[in-house]
């Protein structure tokens, strides 16, 4: 093997993970946008998640197994209590009601003092590989796509067109949509507690609110008409920082500022020009050659 | 022998405005039972009474013996009431076919873990599943069609799809919120027979509709609402004589 692609590897493993794990969170936003719900309590999953998971390490020292099944599995029990009462909530209100759920665990974490409150766990073993965050996600993107085309699949695509038509044709629309959220929680939770194997710190400030709403950047970019939209956007803007830093000297911004510039004017586009996200742009190429030739 | 359905002293009031006072009808197995009457008068409100999508203010809704006033809607639809909509309600970016796969609901069996396993029995129970839609969708003529979006369908294919969704859950009661509207004359005509034939395989239906000529050609029995009260009851020939029934379509002689 050449030594410029271990080089490669090595400059570059943070960001292909953060392409794994941006996925993941993309993914559990989509999760619940795929039955028309917006629900925004993804990063308040990923901190139970992350946290769980650093706990059964750090205290308990559990093996990583058990780490990851924690982080996936606190959120999940959390997410039933949670959703039973918001998900009556429909479009803007369940997004605030969730987005009020990732703050109050935010909040609660700072002010509790058995984890470091504010300044976090840290010094948490690097136990997160590259191919184990590919794995997860490929596991995800595996059922995400075999709900397709299901009974089950069917009933998640009833209920994002027509709720109350769904409800007439028998579909128990309250137990979907729980489902949905448990599985958002899942996703974003075991994302959490990789992230936290993968950085080797947690902090509550690394759950605000615009970290839900980076997720649904994610998605809504790449676009959420199937499960590899919220990959796709994910992996963009992912790696645009990267890009932007070559071109930063170039226009005389500063790294940081620049990105928050591409993202905003990105989604602007998106959203005006491409509303099925990047993920539709070969369809809608070859729809536009066809438009024109015939 | 009781009805299928029976329906005494519905109400349902909006604010102060009773939609639908006092109504009572029943609708027995095999019977095409005609709901009609001016703009306002209430129909719709019964249908969504009935599928449950609205809960009553008072009154009894029984279904075989049944009480389903209290029920949600998905229960309602599992004990056999299926519907279509005045106001188109199909799902508009899935095909045709997907639409009807989407009434099998209550009849498919669960495949996701055998969908997970890549076994051969969940595609076997979808192409079980497609076949089945595919034939709904012949039934209702739109063979076709199976494979182009709701929204692209024209506004009496839409119509039609919807019956076939409806009858994919294999129906005992059918709730018809005026089927042929926006159709002409030999789309509404085809609606008419298919529903004669469903009520000769047993199902019932209650059907909303303001094309009188179909009423009278379709319907066993008729009742007749009018500002949310029943202003007449009974088969179509004598229904169409009653002078408070042409009173309420047409106003009053003055004396």
């Amino acid at each position: 093997m050449g030594q410029w692609l271990i080089d490669l590897y090595s400059s570059y493993e943070s960001t292909l993970g953060y392409i794994g794990l941006n996925s993941l969170f993309a993914l559990s936003v989509y999760a619940t946008l795929c039955c028309g719900q917006l629900a925004l309590g993804n990063a308040g999953f990923a901190a139970v998640g992350a946290y769980a998971a650093a706990l059964v390490t750090m205290h308990a020292h559990g093996p990583f197994s058990l780490a990851l099944f924690a982080g996936a599995l606190a959120p999940a029990i959390l997410s039933v209590p949670l959703g039973l009462p918001v998900l009556r909530l429909k479009g803007v209100f369940l997004a605030i009601a969730t987005l009020g759920f990732g703050e109050v665990v935010r909040i609660s974490l700072v002010n509790w003092d058995y984890v470091n409150g504010a300044q976090g766990i840290v010094a948490i073993p690097k136990l997160t590989s590259l191919w184990l965050i590919y794995l997860v996600l490929a596991a995800a993107i595996f059922v995400l796509y075999r709900l397709r085309g299901s009974k089950w699949g069917f009933a998640l695509e009833a209920i994002r067109e027509d709720e109350p038509a769904a409800r007439t044709l028998g579909i128990a629309t309250h137990r979907y949509k729980l489902a949905m959220l448990v599985l958002a929680a899942v996703l974003s939770g075991t994302a959490g507690a990789l992230e936290a194997h993968f950085t080797f710190m947690v902090a509550p400030s690394g759950f605000t609110f615009l970290r839900a709403v980076d997720m649904l950047v994610f998605a809504v970019v790449g676009g959420t008409l199937t499960c590899f939209g919220p990959v796709l956007g994910a992996a963009f803007l992912t790696l645009l920082p990267e890009l932007l830093r070559e071109v930063s000297p170039l226009v005389g911004l500063e790294p940081g500022p620049l990105r928050l510039l591409a993202n905003g004017l990105i989604l602007l586009a998106i959203i005006l020009f491409l509303p099925e996200g990047l993920a539709s742009l070969p369809q809608r190429l070859v729809a536009r050659r066809e438009g024109g030739s015939g | 022998m009781s009805a299928l359905l029976e329906v005494r002293g519905l109400a349902r009031a909006f604010g102060g405005v009773h939609a639908v006072d006092r109504v009572s009808f029943f609708v027995e197995k095999g019977e095409v039972r005609g709901l009609i009457g001016p703009n306002g008068a209430g129909k719709t409100t019964v249908l969504n009474l009935v599928s449950g999508l609205i809960r009553p203010s008072a009154g009894s809704i029984v279904l075989e013996g049944r009480s389903i006033a209290a029920l949600s809607p998905h229960r309602i639809a599992g004990l056999g009431v299926a519907r279509t909509f005045q106001n188109i309600r199909l799902f508009p970016d899935l095909s045709a076919l997907e639409n009807v796969l989407v009434g099998e609901h209550l009849r498919r069996r669960p495949t996701l873990l055998s969908r997970l396993l890549l076994l051969p029995s969940a595609a076997a129970e979808d192409r079980r599943a497609r076949a089945q839609a595919g034939f709904l969708l012949a039934r209702v003529g739109l063979g076709g069609r199976s494979a182009i979006k709701a929204r692209h369908l024209s506004y009496g294919e839409q119509r039609r799809v919807e019956i076939a969704r409806a009858l994919a859950l294999d129906p005992r009661l059918l709730l018809l919120d005026e089927p042929t509207a926006g159709m002409n004359a030999v789309e509404a005509e085809e609606v008419a027979s298919l529903v004669r034939r469903l009520a000769a395989e047993g199902h019932a239906v209650l059907l909303v509709e303001h094309n009188v000529r179909l009423v009278m050609d379709t319907c066993d029995a008729v009742t007749v609402l009018s500002f949310g009260q029943v202003i007449a009851d009974g088969p179509p020939s004598a229904v169409a004589q009653d002078e408070g029934v042409v009173a309420a379509y047409l106003g009053r002689a003055r004396p």
